[in-house]
């Protein structure tokens, strides 16, 4: 089976300072990835450098796209790049002011992708977005409200359903629950669960929430100063942790 | 008139210009930047359009300035006056005997033929600009020819007032490849924009030149639901009568009084010296 993302050796720095270095997995159809480790410690870079967002010193990240194969996307050409960015890839961010236009309505803002690959019927539009916005638990007469008059989790919810519209088959998701409460957080990842085993979607979520990659993430790697320390099954990794700082990491979590 | 180089712009500022204008030319629809400079008028009242006309205008041309369709108003009126002294061209208000027009938010409604240049009065060139604040974004849009943007600002429009909204400024795609905002002019001239003359876009504040060659396919973006529809006011003119021009509303007294009239003041004038009457205009005819 090929892995739809190969990622080889990926290093970032900063000036002398290192982003991440070292990093390399392969993530298979259907696979969710978890990224944790805390403040700092080069998740976000290294998410960025994935989704094209930052271009990393050196390293493959390599594509299983639908009509040539495996490529590596780094050196694909910027508009390929950003087809796929509109195409097979998501990217939900961590504020969603971040992933949203706040002054068009929800409506346009799901249906901007579709008519970023060439959608011109506005009926179609529509319906899509209406059906995409119940999809995310967002009622329909909402659809001609700006984000602005959403809440939080709304807003979280509108962006998964802006990104996921066009049926990408790799999502990035930098930690889609921050921010928000406990309560909106556990309906949010109930509904990303479902989205993903619905979808067949493969993810890459960081997260530095023990309890988000628990619930969602098949893999798991943990990072610390821009390194991977531990990596393997989410279960495993979590229950019989073996190096120090995952160790402290699971320990770190407040029991109620 | 010996104060001044001729149509004031100095003879390198008018060959760095007369370069924009060319590659402008050469890609239909894609803005050059160009060194804009100070002249003696706001920003707003049409520098760009200015600065264009200069580098165009040689000793043997017909200036032709009109602002919103009329030669009368105070931009037109100074701009014309402005070339009268500094160029000492000769100005004419007639469409078809004028070799340059300069024009802000109207296209004449007179065709243009191949030996006539219209220049346009741009505010703001960008026609992304109000979907997508970031300059370096907007312009790898273009480059990317990532428009899908510029549609959703008319879903919205749909959404919101149930058909397209925009009435002027509306955005065309020029040769299919680059989307381009026409200026302020109504949706009502974008088909003329498929023309003989020469169109020349200049924006003064924000330093950008357009344009669209002669015979240029130009294409106003909709959607296959709801497509592009030339508007404009449900009237004749009452005072040419013609049904198929652009009309101005005058409120004529505070009891609800009003009158359409052509807002292409030459045009209007011709239609009544040919003995073109309007509703309003009929006493006269006798």
């Amino acid at each position: 089976m090929t892995p739809l993302l190969s990622v080889r050796d990926i290093h970032k720095s900063y000036g002398a300072r290192i982003g991440c270095t070292d990093v390399g997995f392969d993530l298979f159809p259907g696979e969710v990835m978890g990224i944790v480790g805390e403040s700092g410690s080069g998740k976000s870079t290294l998410l960025n450098c994935l989704a094209g967002h930052l271009s990393p010193d050196r390293g493959e990240v390599i594509f299983d796209t639908r009509t040539d194969g495996p490529r590596d996307t780094l050196t694909m050409s910027e508009p390929e790049r950003r087809m796929l960015g509109r195409t097979d890839w998501a990217f939900v961010h961590q504020n969603p002011r971040d992933g949203l236009r706040m002054s068009v309505s929800a409506g346009g803002n799901v249906g901007e992708r579709l008519m970023a690959v060439g959608a011109r019927h506005y009926g179609d539009i529509r319906d899509s977005a209406t059906d995409w916005l119940g999809r995310v638990e967002i009622a329909a007469d909402r659809i001609d409200d700006r984000p602005r008059a959403f809440s939080g989790g709304m807003q979280q919810r509108l962006q998964i359903a802006r990104n996921l519209v066009t049926g990408p088959r790799l999502v990035f998701m930098d930690e889609p629950t921050g921010g928000l409460d406990v309560s909106v957080q556990a309906r949010l990842l109930d509904l990303l669960r479902g989205l993903v085993r619905e979808m067949g979607l493969s993810a890459i979520i960081v997260t530095h929430d023990l309890a988000v990659v628990r619930l969602l993430a098949d893999r798991l790697m943990v990072m610390k100063s821009g390194r991977v320390v531990e990596a393997g099954l989410t279960d495993q990794v979590l229950d019989d942790p073996q190096h120090g700082y995952t160790q402290l990491l699971v320990s770190s979590v407040l029991q109620v | 008139m010996s104060d001044y180089n001729f149509a004031y712009l100095d003879e390198q500022t008018k060959r760095m210009i007369r370069r924009a204008i060319l590659k402008g030319v050469a890609i239909p629809g894609y803005q050059v930047p160009f060194a804009s400079r100070e002249m003696p008028m706001p920003y707003g009242w049409g520098t760009g359009g200015v600065q264009v006309s200069a580098a165009c205008l040689t000793p043997e041309d017909k200036l032709k300035v009109i602002d919103q369709g009329a030669d009368d108003t105070t931009n037109a009126v100074s701009i014309r006056k402005f070339f009268e002294r500094t160029a000492g061209v000769e100005t004419t208000e007639r469409t078809n005997e004028a070799t340059v027009i300069q024009t802000r938010h109207r296209i004449p409604e007179e065709p243009l033929t191949e030996d006539q240049i219209l220049v346009y009065q741009v505010p703001i060139p960008e026609p992304l600009r109000f979907l997508e604040p970031r300059e370096t974004e907007t312009r790898k849009m273009h480059a990317l020819e990532e428009y899908g943007l510029m549609h959703v600002k008319l879903y919205e429009d749909i959404s919101r007032h149930g058909h397209i909204a925009t009435s002027y400024a509306y955005p065309v795609k020029v040769e299919g490849r680059y989307v381009m905002d026409p200026s302020p002019i109504p949706k009502f001239d974008n088909p003329k924009m498929e023309m003989a003359g020469l169109q020349l876009f200049g924006a003064g504040r924000e330093q950008r030149i357009y344009a669209i060659p002669p015979f240029t396919r130009v294409v106003s973006l909709d959607f296959e639901d709801h497509p592009f529809e030339a508007s404009k006011a449900d009237h004749p003119c009452d005072l040419c009568g013609a049904g198929d021009s652009y009309l101005d509303e005058v409120i004529t007294d505070d009891a609800g009084g009003r009158m359409f009239v052509c807002s292409d003041t030459d045009f209007c004038a011709g239609r009544q010296d040919a003995g073109y009457r309007g509703r309003l205009n009929a006493e006269e005819a006798a």
